[in-house]
């Protein structure tokens, strides 16, 4: 009966979804008010169905109810109820159903902004796509199908999926990837009505700075749950899946960059269009990725070439035709203002360039594979050495122009006064340079200049903003309200271009620095690794709830000084056949001492791996300050200054419940 | 001119949706080596460390047997490997390993961790042995019959769908033609 509901909800929001497409579309082009305001009550209706049904699957996965086929090969009475809930979107068709709702709740955000010609176009583009991939849902992948008779019980999750990562990761994803939604529905809008201009800016970069903050969380939490959970001691794998969150990822902080200059200057319009275009594009080509089954993946939990066809099917409408339309309308758009090469446009010009070329190279080293297939019959893989070759000294370019960029003022600017003030970051950038070297020689040439890089980009971004809040000038009070009356992109800019000097120096430590080393291991030895030993103290076996697993307990030691215990994990999953490790992980700002447990073998004892990955911290803690810089760069701006931050926002709430919005 | 430049996006957007399409068709299961029917290469492989059976074309010769190419570093072989173990278990059959282009040791800790399913493991450390063969990527895995002629080349993981409705039942096929 539930799933039946589930079914009919789902349905309905079809229905609904074509309403929005149709309606508000014909209202936005006509001018007609009451035509225009059907996109908000079919955004509100089609959010209100999918929820009902995203419910129903819930329940149906809560109660273990293996008549519904979804349910039977995805779960497992045995298995633990957070993973029981949060296997609902752990498989493909539950997935999907996610994918739309989250869909739906954009389109209803975007809802109730202020109802425009714009917005309302942009809400029927938003329906167009959720019809699409609702269709997809109903037709090939529905969760509701039943399997009669139920079977005893069901084939359990893949351990792997089994992780509290996991629960958060995927949501977080699709967050990103769908919000990008919003930014190419607004393009396209924008497109049909010939017209880019500081309203539109306006409206798009909230939505594209929500996305981009949800998809870096969602990057970082995958990297992290690969870390952690896979047991090799990496965080990124160039693995097609994760090539297909990171392109959007690229795009969208190119489009990010460029969306600023719009509503700044009213220039780059016609490329930023195409950077909202082309973001969601790869979103949908990530999607496509997965679902397809054309490239071998980790992540391909669905190989099923029908679905293949019906997603090439979508994607060729939705970015064949965006992007027919860009050819036949983009010539419409004019800048409103021109500007020197030198200067902040010129700058996020060449950010939006290196962006684009390094979105570029990841797309062809991932598809190369099957582009050589196609054309010889030919099959390979394109591994690590290839994206390290070509992403490095694109990311060394960017890292390099990040500093002078940030500094130069609109329209002109002057490198000379730029560069001088960004003498004390190239100072902090050498001396970080000789350590690095020094430390580390005579390996890592390229990674010790790198790092000097990072503190480049970072220091160059908190040196222009201490000019700015007169740090060094005055009273910290005054330097505190001057900080106050910012930007608030500008902000944000800062805090990110620190997170991602941050990151580099994470991604050098785990990619570049880390040492390993493995061996056999009986009780009471020792293995020793980057500067700590690790003593295997003894090793207990345990019951999980739906595994067996041997634990292992080391004493970690330093300078033969007893530190802290350590236990590493390894999972045996009987009703999948299948292993897992639980590494024991000890974290601190230096570094992370990374121990995993092999199998026993008959006499000498236990394999034993050991890394240790140093600044591995900095990744993560980066990629929450970048996140926070996204979060930073779309608050309001201080309008009136004096009044306090907390009156100002009991305004908005105001504004908020009476509906006279923005 | 400036309008034809407009028309560029579109172009190579339909120029790489060919070649999905095209990937779409593909039968990823299809069967492209030369070495199809033909006898297995020559060759003579060490063990990796802390194994004994070393694997060369003679061990093999005179039965039904899987090849299986594989490396640490490969992640869809992590996938295939648990696969590979059960169907150990399960069925009678050699498994032979070819571990490719692996560093020392980093085999046999992986074998460790993983489980060891295979009768025999020849360390192809500079991927020689897998040139013979015809490998592009790892995993790959080759069926040979008794007479030692490679009858399959199955490209990317063995899943447990591929091995029951594919491998399966050409190893039986190939076992009732031993006998």
């Amino acid at each position: 009966m539930v799933a039946e509901l589930g079914n009919f909800a789902l349905i309905l929001a079809l229905l609904a979804a074509l309403y929005q497409a149709v309606f508000p579309l014909m209202g936005g082009i006509k001018g007609d008010a009451s035509l225009m305001a059907t996109a908000r009550s079919g955004a509100v209706a089609q959010v209100l169905l999918i929820v009902f049904s995203f419910i129903c699957l819930t329940q149906l996965h809560a109660v273990s109810d293996f008549s519904v086929l979804n349910v039977a090969e995805n779960s497992h009475t045995a298995k633990p109820f957070v993973y029981k809930l949060t296997g609902v979107w752990g498989n493909h068709e539950g997935s999907m159903l996610l994918w739309v709702l989250i869909l739906a709740a954009f389109g209803g955000a975007v809802a109730f902004t202020r109802i425009t010609p714009l917005s309302a176009i942009t809400l029927s583009v938003q329906g167009m796509v959720a019809a699409a991939f609702l269709a997809f849902i109903l037709f090939t992948s529905n969760p509701f199908a039943r399997l009669l008779p139920a079977p005893a019980d069901g084939r359990d999750l893949n351990p792997l999926l089994q992780d509290p990562g996991l629960i958060i990761h995927p949501p977080f994803l699709y967050l990103g990837y769908v919000g990008f939604s919003v930014t190419f529905a607004y393009a396209v809008a924008g497109l049909i009505r010939g017209n880019i201009d500081v309203d539109w800016a306006r409206a798009v970069r909230p939505f594209a700075l929500a996305a981009w903050v949800f998809l870096t969380i969602g990057i970082a939490l995958g990297s992290w749950w690969a870390y952690y959970e896979l047991g090799w001691g990496g965080f990124w794998a160039w693995d097609p899946v994760e090539n297909a969150s990171f392109m959007p990822w690229l795009a969208g902080t190119a489009f990010l960059h460029s969306v600023r200059v719009v509503e700044k200057r009213g220039a780059l319009k016609v490329w930023t269009v195409l950077l909202a275009i082309l973001a969601f594009s790869l979103s949908l080509v990530g999607t496509f990725l997965v679902r397809s089954g054309i490239l071998t993946s980790v992540h391909a939990f669905a190989v099923d070439p029908e679905r293949g066809v019906f997603i090439l099917a979508i994607l060729g409408a939705a970015i064949g035709g965006s992007l027919t339309l860009f050819a036949l309308r983009a010539s419409k758009l004019q800048s409103e203002a021109g500007f020197q090469p030198v200067s902040r446009e010129g700058a996020l010009v060449v950010n939006n360039v290196l962006l684009v070329t390094a979105t570029a190279t990841v797309f062809i080293g991932t598809f190369y594979p099957l582009f050589v297939d196609v054309v010889s019959g030919e099959r390979l893989s394109v591994g690590a050495p290839y994206f390290n070759a070509v992403f490095g000294p694109l990311s060394i370019l960017l890292l390099f122009a990040m500093a002078p960029g940030a500094m130069l003022a609109w329209k002109k600017g002057r490198l000379d006064t730029a560069m001088r003030q960004a003498l004390p970051a190239a100072g902090a950038a050498a001396l970080i340079f000789v350590i690095a070297l020094w430390l580390t020689w005579p390996k890592h040439v390229g990674a010790a200049f790198a790092a000097g890089l990072a503190i480049w980009a970072a220091g160059g971004a908190l040196l222009d903003m201490a000019g700015r809040i007169k740090l060094f000038g005055g009273p910290f009070k005054n330097s505190m309200s001057r900080l106050h009356g910012l930007p608030r992109p500008y902000i944000g800019m800062t805090l990110a271009h620190l997170a991602l000097g941050i990151v580099v120096i994470g991604v050098l430590g785990a990619g570049v620095w880390r040492t390993e080393t493995v061996r056999l291991m009986a009780i009471d030895d020792v293995i020793a690794v980057g500067g700590f030993e690790a003593q295997l103290v003894r090793v207990e076996e345990r019951d999980g709830p739906n595994y067996v697993a041997e634990t292992a307990i080391f004493d970690i030691i330093k300078n033969g000084k007893r530190l802290r215990e350590l236990s590493a994990e390894r999972r045996f999953y009987p009703v999948r056949g299948m292993q897992t490790t639980e590494a024991g992980i000890w974290t601190t700002m230096r570094g992370d001492f990374y121990l995993t447990l092999g199998e026993r073998t008959s006499t000498a004892g236990w394999a034993v791996r050991a890394f240790y990955n140093p600044f591995v911290l900095w990744l993560w803690i980066g990629a929450g300050l970048l996140a926070l810089g996204g979060v930073i760069a779309a608050l309001p701006e201080p309008t009136r200054r004096g009044v306090p931050e907390q009156e100002r926002a009991k305004e908005r709430a105001k504004e908020a419940l009476t509906g006279e919005a923005v | 001119m400036n309008r034809i430049f407009l028309f560029l996006p579109l172009i190579l957007f339909v120029m790489v949706a060919v070649y999905f399409g095209a990937g779409l068709r593909n039968d990823p299961s299809r069967i492209p080596s030369v070495l199809i029917d033909r006898p297995l290469p020559e060759f003579s492989l060490p063990a990796i460390d802390g194994h004994d059976n070393a694997l060369s074309t003679d061990v093999v010769t005179g039965k039904v047997a899987m090849i299986n190419i594989f490396a640490s570093w490969c992640i869809p072989c992590a996938i295939e490997h648990p696969v590979l173990v059960k169907i150990r278990e399960e069925e009678v059959i050699i498994l032979a390993g070819i571990n490719w282009k692996e560093k020392p040791g980093d085999g046999a800790a992986w074998l460790q961790r993983m489980g060891d399913p295979y009768d025999y493991i020849g360390d192809d450390a500079d991927g020689r042995v897998a040139i013979d063969f015809g490998v592009t990527g790892a995993p790959e895995t080759f069926i040979v019959d008794h007479k030692g002629a490679i009858r399959y080349k199955q490209i990317g993981p063995i899943t447990e769908q591929i091995w029951l409705e594919d491998l399966k039942p050409i190893v039986k096929q190939l076992q009732s033609e031993a006998r």
